[in-house]
């Protein structure tokens, strides 16, 4: 059961044309993040215009430091698709970047998610999801 | 212009609550839209609007003008606005500015679904592009803002569970709720986690039906003999434009300038309220709600709940007929038919001497904010 289970897939991304360089630099061990050179403004997710200035003619592809901090996390007791029925429970969290943009992401490497802090520092931890490498996030080891 | 009490709620109506098998939305619609006419002593063909929310669970093409062959009217303006849950109170105020501004005389405006009986894949699909993190469906979506919520301002399970617990009482009085099963501290505390930190009694119904207001001026109530009109005295909206990753802050939203708005046009502040019908799609909303509206200061919603209380003899009398927890998932229509009742002195769990009522809705994930504030018929 457990291994039919494992064998749906996960939904994974659509590339296109606009995101394509962001799932490849991941390949490459980079988390990268769109940044305007006409008004400075840093964001995610991927936009053909800068929601600040609107140029679309300006921005380009920036290389994420991997500091980042955990806004809020979340931890799904529920599968609302049948890939994600062998992982339940698991964690999905708001992710700030240090550069500024925010997205969706797991933090993993944690044994209890209920002990998670708002604003506690996190940093990248690529993982590989059928040939995907996936943006997550793990706590900084403060001790 | 002066629209405070300009426009009226004239009739209301709805469909039994919980599941229809077998029955369209549209159906449900023309069901609710025949209620609220009968409600009102108008004749359908009077009719010159009709203002739809389109069903939640299943996005429909022209869907207002389905509603409208199905009840034989050709209005003269109508549709479906997309506010998500926002819609109904977004389009009774679109409804009363069409009025005054001469575009139609008399409104309905309705909304059904039929989520539990029929198609609900529409309520489960993931929110954006983040489906390979497991980000999927609406309540993950609340539940972050719930998490960040307590970490902010130490906001409990407790006092989102009071939330749960107030509207569940309420509904044991309403005889159209479809959940009447009154909710101890306790069985809050065991409920199933579904998305921590949200449990399933924090989660909303799932609820087929129908629910409709009809909208006319205050003078066309009074030429028809309308017996309880119902003024509209003020009306706002705000859009969180950001996805909630994406928002700069997860515990405040526009709901704040959809108040401000409302309580504007009315000539009224939060302490003038007696009975508020807050969307609670999830407990942490209307948690939310009262601090954006201003009923207390930012992070001081869940001891509002706690302390000043939500109950019929609390501070502030909240969802008395049971709201999307208890009385019907359905997205708000049945909140300002609440609100109608209260004003008219007919709700089955009635706060006594309510003069004014505030409703809310809200739709996405804080996305979309309505608001809407009705007094005692004149």
């Amino acid at each position: 059961m457990t291994d039919v289970v494992a064998a749906i897939p996960l939904p994974l991304p659509v590339r296109d044309a606009l995101n394509a360089p962001y799932w490849d630099a991941l390949l490459e061990g980079r988390h990268t993040f769109q940044r305007c050179g006409a008004c400075g403004n840093a964001w995610l997710p991927p936009r053909n215009e800068c929601p600040r200035c609107l140029r679309a003619d300006s921005w380009s592809w920036e290389t994420a430091s991997g500091r980042a901090r955990l806004i809020s996390w979340v931890v799904f007791h529920t599968a609302f698709h049948p890939a994600f029925k062998g992982r339940v429970p698991y964690t999905v969290a708001i992710v700030e970047l240090a550069e500024g943009p925010r997205l969706i992401s797991n933090v993993v490497g944690i044994d209890d998610p209920e002990a998670l802090r708002i604003d506690q520092p996190l940093e990248l931890a690529i993982e590989s999801e059928d040939g995907v490498a996936v943006p997550r996030y793990r706590p900084v080891d403060e001790r | 212009m002066s629209a405070r009490g300009s426009a009226v709620i004239a009739g209301i109506g709805h469909t039994a609550y919980g599941a229809h098998p077998g029955r369209s939305s549209v159906s449900l619609n023309v069901e609710a839209i025949r209620n609220a006419l009968a409600d009102a002593g108008v004749e359908k063909e009077a009719v010159d609007g009709l203002f739809v929310k389109f069903p939640t669970s299943q996005f429909d093409f022209i869907y207002a003008h389905k509603v409208a062959e199905a009840i034989g009217i050709q209005p003269r303006i109508g549709g479906v606005w997309d506010q998500a849950g926002a819609g109904n109170i977004g389009m009774i105020a679109f409804a009363a500015m069409a009025i005054e501004a001469g575009q139609c005389e008399i409104a309905i405006v309705s909304f059904a679904d039929n989520p539990k009986t029929g198609e609900r894949a529409g309520l489960q699909k993931a929110m954006g592009p983040d489906e390979i993190f497991g980000w999927l469906g609406p309540v993950g979506g609340y539940a972050m803002i719930a998490r960040r919520h307590m970490g902010e301002f130490g906001t409990t399970a407790d006092q989102l569970g009071a939330v749960a617990i107030n509207a569940r009482a309420n509904a044991l009085e309403n005889p159209h709720a479809q959940l009447r099963k009154p909710l101890t501290l306790e069985a809050y505390r065991d409920s199933k986690p579904v998305v921590a930190p949200l449990r399933r009694d924090d989660c909303c119904l799932v609820s087929d039906g129908g629910a409709a207001v009809v909208v006319m001026s205050a003078a066309r109530a009074k030429a028809l003999g309308v017996p309880a009109p119902v003024p509209i005295l003020g009306f706002g909206q705000g859009q969180t434009a950001w996805n909630v990753e994406l928002r700069p802050s997860l515990t405040s939203t526009m709901a704040a300038a959809s108040a401000r708005t409302a309580f504007d046009m009315a000539g009224l502040r939060p302490r003038d309220i007696d009975v508020a019908q807050f969307y609670d799609c999830f407990t942490i909303v209307p948690i939310v709600t009262l601090e954006d509206y201003g009923f207390c200061e930012p992070g001081g919603g869940g001891a509002f709940v706690t302390h000043k209380g939500i109950g019929i003899d609390g501070a502030l009398p909240m969802n008395t007929s049971g709201g999307l927890l208890a009385e019907s998932g359905m997205p708000g229509m049945q909140l300002v038919i609440e609100g109608v009742r209260q004003m008219r002195g007919t709700a089955a769990r009635q706060v006594r001497d309510a003069r004014t009522c505030i409703i809310s809705n809200q739709g996405g994930i804080m996305h979309t904010h309505s608001t809407l504030i009705v007094g005692q018929p004149q």
